[in-house]
């Protein structure tokens, strides 16, 4: 059975058709990249995964189960911006997972197991480099940093699918490298199946194991809402060339010239 | 030369700017005193430095003689309990009616447009309500206070909560918290500087009940002494009261900015 299957589904918003026809089907352990204009459906399928859309028509399956109506421990997340708490340390943001799930009243640890909670929160920061910044806050941190660090908090809880919405797309060239290096090395540690949203075509080129390009196969010029976006590139990454690059990188381009404008 | 909004005064220049607007009403207070006095030696209206301090003198250091109490310090404590009180009931009504309404939407849809109503009703309107219904002991000057103040508080902490970015609770979510950990480790932590902040600018309309509330039905406290002279216009005490007023309320913010300021580092470094 695969970990997530999506049936003819469907997603509107009054008259405005934003997803159509979404078919497919995700095993346990994929590295999914997701590209695909604004406004073109990647963020709300998104926020399908996470439960905090619904669709409208169709099927979104998780296990053959419908999909949880709210976000849930066994799908990590990390936003482009505000994904770590400025009010915690690195340590404390770390640790937060484990004292949600042993201290259900006063959300704190004491004695032994709030060691045992530091420790093993010290141990994540290491593999994502942060081993050095434990007592600093967020806004002590560079925007890589931070990205580290919202990682690692949402690795504590050992989710089953990592989903990142745009995690980089605010870090300069060379620290969007590194980053994908961490990114890379983790999934294939741990097991994670990661859905990662991303507006640079070539991050999707390399990244992971299959690239999806969420486009609108018909656009009405007149009414842009008119149609949705689905699934219109599936490629398994090795399997990829120039010629395919430049010809989704020309079909992106001919729908945000129609979208924007 | 540089252009006026890029010219900046050096720290001395600062300060002695800063100055100059108190040192110059200070001198025209003298001077117009003076005249006055020269003119007619029994004026009430501006009342010389020295017959002031001699008021002052007499109220803060000399027992009453009436009741052995030093009025000054008498009438200070009163008010600052009243104060204390009006304002710490305030931020916990405040505190837990805003979080509330903030974080859980059917609170919000039950509660918010009651709040809304009811912090429209004008508190010195119902001041008579009060006095009828919890007497004209201290409940009733607290009551003023809370009922003038905390539904500001509860609006403006409800309003804070909700800018609290959605990522951040999704985030939470995902980390396996209930609603009730979200409220205590995510969102209270967050609203304690802006609670705060609110209760530093309602500390004036704080001030302005508690007077009200004191001139009307009391016995004792700054509002109620200033009042209470005002038949004698001795403006000997009523000025340097007013003074001490002003300087209580400056103190109790700077005191309240820097507690936030030592409590919550984080939220000062973002906030700019």
């Amino acid at each position: 059975m695969p970990l997530i299957e999506a049936k003819n589904l469907w997603k509107k918003y009054g008259e405005n058709v934003v997803l159509e026809q979404v078919n497919t089907q995700v095993e346990e352990g994929e590295f999914i990249t997701v590209v695909g204009t604004s406004g073109c459906g990647k963020t709300t399928f998104l926020r399908m995964l996470l439960g905090i859309e619904q669709p409208s028509q169709g099927q979104l399956l998780l296990d053959g189960k419908t999909f949880p109506d709210e976000p849930g421990e066994d799908r990590g997340i990390v936003f482009q911006r505000y994904s770590v708490f400025p009010h915690l340390t690195v340590l404390k943001n770390t640790m937060l997972a484990a004292e949600f799930e042993q201290s259900p009243w006063s959300g704190k640890l004491f004695g032994k197991k709030r060691e045992q909670a530091e420790s093993d929160a010290c141990k994540m920061l290491i593999s994502v480099g942060l081993e050095h910044a434990l007592n600093l806050y967020p806004h002590e941190l560079s925007g890589g940093m931070q990205q580290r660090l919202a990682i690692a908090q949402a690795l504590m809880k050992k989710p089953r699918i990592l989903l990142l919405d745009e995690p980089f797309g605010a870090l300069d060239p060379g620290i969007r490298a590194d980053m994908h290096h961490l990114v890379q090395d983790l999934w294939k540690k741990k097991g994670l199946t990661i859905f990662m949203i991303t507006h640079d075509l070539s991050e999707g080129f390399y990244l992971g194991t299959r690239l999806w390009v969420f486009d609108k196969i018909r656009l009405d010029i007149q009414q842009s809402d008119a149609y949705g976006a689905c699934i219109t590139y599936d490629i398994p990454i090795g399997q990829t060339d120039n010629k395919i690059f430049d010809e989704i990188d020309y079909s992106l381009d001919q729908s945000r010239k129609v979208l924007l404008d | 030369m540089k252009r006026l909004i890029n010219q900046y005064p050096d720290r001395l220049t600062r300060v002695m700017l800063g100055a100059l607007p108190f040192i110059l009403i200070l001198i025209v207070y003298v001077i117009a005193s003076d005249a006055r006095l020269a003119e007619n030696p029994h004026d009430k209206l501006l009342p010389s430095i020295n017959s002031m301090a001699g008021a002052i003198d007499k109220l803060a250091l000399e027992p009453s003689k009436r009741s052995g109490e030093y009025l000054f310090w008498a009438d200070t404590a009163s008010s600052l309990t009243r104060l204390g009180l009006g304002i710490g009931i305030s931020a916990l009504i405040g505190l837990v009616f805003g979080i509330v309404n903030g974080v859980i939407p059917y609170a919000r849809a039950n509660l918010s447009p009651f709040i809304t109503a009811f912090s429209l009703i004008p508190p010195l309107a119902i001041l008579p309500i009060l006095f009828i219904v919890f007497g004209l002991g201290e409940l009733s000057k607290v009551v003023l206070i809370a009922f003038g103040i905390a539904p500001f508080i509860i609006r403006d902490m409800q309003g804070k909560v909700m800018e609290l970015p959605a990522e951040q609770i999704i985030k939470a979510q995902t980390l396996g918290a209930s609603t009730w950990l979200i409220i205590i480790r995510v969102v209270i932590p967050q609203v304690l500087p802006r609670l705060i902040d609110a209760l530093r600018l309602s500390l004036g309309a704080a001030w302005l009940f508690l007077i009200a509330a004191e001139a009307i039905a009391s016995t004792d406290g700054l509002g109620y002494r200033i009042f209470l002279v005002r038949r004698y216009l001795a403006m000997d005490v009523i000025l340097p009261y007013v003074l001490w007023i002003t300087f209580l309320s400056f103190f109790t913010d700077y005191l309240l900015k820097t507690l936030s300021e030592r409590l919550f580092p984080w939220f000062h470094a973002t906030e700019k």
